[in-house]
């Protein structure tokens, strides 16, 4: 790996925790409850991309398993904390 | 067989990274700066299609440069994207505008240009958000 690849990954980490911080700042503050839901959910696909990012950082295969998992409880929580908002109930 | 790595790969793969890394940084900033929540809604989509498209393009670069043959399992990733991300958006519409209904606001708003002009005789019920399936 070359060493400016190796400098684009490492830039590409610190705007993705940027990214993070400044929408866990919405988190916190959001005024209403979907404004919270919906930084969770972007703060999870997120933390995906950097999982696949560090895939190409360790040069290994294994994080895309957890991408894909990341990206699949992703789903089902955003879409359990919707339904309480929309029906006050997750299963009906 | 273990080719050596391309740099011209690298290179794609560095700029389609730090390519994905500002668009990720713009939809927080959309996320953090704009002013309603139905505005706010369109943000991270920016980083659930054009980012996840750069860094899926960048890794399928990357693990096929290495002599091996084509890696094409990180497409999986953007299948499960465009198929739950539309869905999470959905519902989560339907959410804010059901509760922001019930706190009595008036949705969705007139449009620009238009004097604000109360809402006919019947109120907007609020159950009308909860036409879910």
């Amino acid at each position: 790996m070359s060493p400016w690849l190796s400098w684009a990954i490492t830039a590409t980490l610190v705007l993705y925790f940027g990214a993070m911080g400044v929408a866990a700042w919405r988190l916190f503050r959001g005024p209403a409850a979907q404004d919270r839901v919906l930084a969770l959910d972007f703060i999870y696909v997120v933390g995906m991309l950097a999982m696949l990012v560090l895939a190409i950082r360790y040069d290994s295969e294994m994080y895309f398993e957890g991408a894909l998992l990341m990206a699949l409880f992703g789903f089902v929580s955003s879409m359990a904390l919707a339904k309480f908002l929309l029906r006050g109930e997750v299963i009906e | 067989m273990n080719l050596p790595p391309l740099p011209l790969a690298e290179g794609i793969v560095a700029l389609l990274l730090l390519f994905s890394g500002g668009v990720v940084l713009v939809a927080a900033l959309g996320l953090a700066r704009l002013r309603d929540f139905f505005l706010r809604m369109h943000a991270p989509a920016l980083a659930s299609t054009l980012a996840a498209w750069a860094v899926t393009l960048a890794s399928v670069l990357h693990f096929s440069s290495r002599g091996e043959g084509l890696a094409l399992h990180v497409w999986l990733i953007i299948i499960v994207l465009s198929i739950t991300a539309p869905v999470t958006t959905l519902v989560l519409a339907r959410a804010a505008l059901f509760r922001r209904r019930q706190a009595g606001e008036v949705l969705p708003p007139p449009l620009l240009g238009h004097r604000a002009t109360p809402p006919p005789s019947s109120a907007p019920s609020p159950t009308s958000g909860r036409g879910l399936g």
